[in-house]
């Protein structure tokens, strides 16, 4: 009987199954976390919000296919990573900002923080969070002016001041904790609604896509530091009726902890990878967001302490490995 | 029994498809070549030659060194070369091919061995040409004479049988079981061990059931015990294995006989039951055949030297296109460019994936996700021992330990940019190893 031998197989190294994971299906797993702000943002702010948010995510998906053809480089903008980061930028700049400015955002992002450095991977610093920051510096008008929730709107009155703004000037009412949590307070466009973003990073880490140590970190910190500042500094008029509990409570809702915290500080490329790393991280996030807030001349300080933290990451790194190593060489004996 | 204690271990897809499979003899193909290698260690010479006659069971190989184990003919028939072809370990082995005569005669000689004392059963077992069957190959023989024999109390049978697809270790400990309870009784008793574990991973209820019952009924349930291990990757990895079983740390170029434990493959166990008790050596292997491109995936004993094209061809073929076939298990196994190879001890199965399955994935950019990190057994990182190996640093190689890997491969499974950091964690060691230390 002929023998039909197959003579030309493939061969190489295994393993030869493989996790169905891929860096694309983990950044639409990150994407998909943040529809439910996405959805409560739109509820918020009005459609504006989702003409922005798809603005920024053709413009660093285009800067992204744009580069790779300049840079006769591999095509990688279907890879979401460059949708994700025009995804975070939107949802850190008011939902009134002028398109132009938002894709100066992008540009500064994708081509700047990411490709100059090499591309997926090798960005030392949050590709968003720096263009948040580059666009509040250079735009400080027009990245300040925030536009009031729809149902607040009058016909004179469109914008005003979020309430660590009002907590900053110590004048005005601030809007209670509940209508923080839900969301319906002025602010940036993805970071007003608590439980939608606790919704999404619950997802995450359900899906193991984050892990929750950096979250739980960065907000425990800044609870206990708001905890402690006003138990011993007492609490500002404008939040009289709040008391030092419910000042805490409104230190993790306001601004962009929620937001920073879960989908920033957790970005894999720009923050630790060994879990003592994690902790030394997410913990300096929140004593540097605290000490901006009460003590600097910003009303917000996440992006900053996420930047900040975000150049530390090799430092960090660094040590943690090297106590592991340590630990090990204990353990094994000198290799 | 279960344990308290956990390493680190990847969640892969079982695949047990043949778990329920009983495994069928396949009829003595017409030409069979036996490799002059099953087991890590030396080669052995060819002891005969072209038109030499052989039988079932007739010695055909063997070599004057520690680490080796004879090779015997697995048909009776003419050998009608010795042949040269790229080794399953890599480099050149010779291949004795012998055709058929369909006859199976057994050869004369076979006896079954008498054993008295500790050096008879280490001669027995050397005889019966057994090596770990669960794919490490390491002469069986060489186990059981450990340098420090009056140390060695504790026998962990290794029946995790880890990696996805393959299930003839599970058929062994439930079709087999009176071989395998036998080969432990005589291990235990040469080596004066006093306690057996068997290592099962719990997706394997059938088979833990099994050998709690006729431990009991055997009244052996004092000092013989199965222990339920985790389904995850790698429990069946020695190193790991010991340290879920016994909670003790085994690093490294350290052997288990120095922890005072005697370890072994169940099939392996089992086999070396059987030749106790038949002196027929080891010519059958039961293979697990599977993967998308097998028609009819199931468990074969199949001889020694049987061409995994003639295996296949007992399972009805290649149901497409066939891209790569792996011998051994999904995650450790190695890949074979022709199907015109025999099979040798070792191959525990034959998995023939089609073009979807058989593609290697693209390779993208490392995102630090860490998750190489997390899977770990020894909690080493991949990822940066990969960036050590690309700018060939073999200090930072040695600093994050790159010589404690162990190649189970889970850091490559579970990388969501499909790095092969198994690959470079091998050639990394490579570095260590050249710049001599």
């Amino acid at each position: 009987m002929e023998k039909n031998y197959n003579t030309n197989l493939l061969v190489g190294q295994g393993p030869h199954i493989h996790t169905t994971l891929d860096t694309q299906k983990t950044m639409l797993m990150v994407m998909a976390a943040l529809a439910p702000a996405l959805v409560v943002s739109t509820v918020v702010f009005g459609p504006r919000v989702l003409l922005l948010t798809a603005v920024c995510i053709i413009a660093s998906v285009a800067f992204e296919a744009c580069w790779n053809v300049l840079m006769k480089k591999e095509q990688t903008a279907m890879d979401l990573s460059a949708a994700l980061t025009g995804t975070l930028i939107a949802f850190n700049v008011p939902s009134g900002l002028p398109i132009w400015i938002a894709i100066i955002g992008c540009f500064v992002a994708i081509i700047i923080v990411k490709q100059l450095f090499g591309g997926l991977g090798k960005n030392f610093v949050n590709p968003a969070i720096t263009a948040r920051i580059v666009l509040f510096i250079s735009y400080a008008t027009a990245m300040t002016t925030w536009p009031l929730p729809k149902a607040q709107q009058t016909a004179d009155v469109v914008t005003g001041a979020t309430p660590l703004g009002v907590l900053a000037e110590n004048a005005g009412e601030l809007p209670s904790n509940v209508s923080m949590f839900i969301g319906t307070i002025g602010g940036s466009m993805g970071e007003v609604s608590a439980i939608a973003l606790l919704i999404g990073g619950a997802f995450l880490v359900w899906k193991k896509i984050i892990s929750p140590i950096i979250p739980a970190c960065f907000i425990g910190t800044v609870f206990v530091i708001a905890l402690i500042y006003y138990a011993a500094a007492g609490v500002p008029e404008c939040a009289a009726d709040k008391g030092v509990f419910g000042m805490a409570i409104f230190h993790i809702l306001a601004g962009g902890v929620m937001l920073g915290a879960i989908f920033m500080a957790t970005d894999y490329v720009t923050t630790p990878t060994l879990t003592m790393g994690k902790v030394i991280f997410g913990v300096g996030c929140g004593v540097l967001t605290m000490v901006i807030r009460l003590w600097g001349a910003y009303p917000e300080g996440v992006s900053f302490s996420i930047l900040l933290m975000n150049i530390l990451t090799p430092l960090i790194d660094q040590l943690t490995t090297k106590q592991m190593v340590k630990k090990y060489e204990q353990k094994e004996g000198a290799k | 029994m279960s344990q308290k204690k956990h390493l680190n271990s990847a969640k892969t897809p079982h695949y047990k498809n043949t778990a329920n499979c009983v495994a069928v003899e396949m009829p003595i193909p017409d030409v069979v070549r036996i490799a002059m290698s099953h087991n890590i260690g030396k080669h052995c010479q060819p002891l005969v030659k072209k038109g030499d006659e052989v039988k079932v069971g007739q010695l055909i190989g063997d070599v004057d060194a520690f680490i080796s184990a004879p090779i015997y003919s697995s048909v009776s028939g003419v050998v009608t070369g010795i042949e040269t072809e790229r080794g399953g370990m890599g480099g050149e082995v010779q291949v004795v091919v012998i055709e058929t005569d369909k006859k199976q005669e057994v050869y004369e000689g076979i006896a079954v061995p008498e054993v008295n004392s500790h050096a008879d059963f280490v001669k027995a077992v050397r005889a019966s040409g057994v090596v770990g069957l669960g794919g490490a190959s390491f002469p069986t023989h060489v186990k059981y004479n450990p340098q420090n024999l009056e140390e060695v109390d504790t026998l962990i049978i290794n029946a995790a049988e880890c990696e996805p697809f393959i299930t003839c270790d599970n058929r062994t400990m439930i079709d087999d079981a009176e071989n395998l309870i036998y080969g432990m009784e005589q291990i235990m008793k040469w080596l004066d061990l006093k306690q057996g574990y068997v290592g099962i991973e719990e997706n394997k209820p059938e088979a833990i059931a099994n050998l709690d019952r006729l431990f009991k009924e055997k009244g052996l349930d004092d000092r013989m015990h199965t222990f339920t291990l985790q389904s995850r990757y790698p429990k069946g990895a020695e190193r790991v294995l010991v340290y879920e079983i016994t909670g003790k740390t085994m690093n490294a170029g350290v052997l288990p006989a120095q922890l005072g434990i005697i370890l072994s493959n169940v099939t392996t166990v089992a086999a070396v039951g059987a030749y106790l008790q038949t002196g027929m050596p080891y010519i059958l292997k039961t293979v697990t055949v599977d993967g998308d491109a097998i028609a009819e995936p199931k468990n074969v004993k199949a001889p020694i030297g049987a061409t995994v094209y003639d295996i296949v061809q007992f399972c009805g073929g290649y149901k497409k296109p066939v891209k790569k076939i792996v011998l051994g298990g999904p995650m450790m196994g190695r890949t074979i460019a022709s199907d015109a190879v025999g099979i040798v001890k070792y191959n525990s199965a034959i998995l023939a994936f089609g073009e979807e399955m058989g593609a290697f994935p693209k390779e993208t950019a490392c995102i630090n996700c860490a998750r190489c990190h997390s899977v770990c057994a020894f909690e080493l990182m991949p990822f940066a021992l990969a960036a050590a190996y690309e700018q060939k640093d073999v200090d930072k190689l040695k600093e994050l330990r790159v010589m404690q890997c162990m190649e189970c491969g889970s850091c490559s499974f579970i990388c969501p940019a499909h790095r092969p950091l198994i690959f470079m964690n091998k050639l990394g060691k490579g570095l260590v190893r050249e710049a001599g230390n």
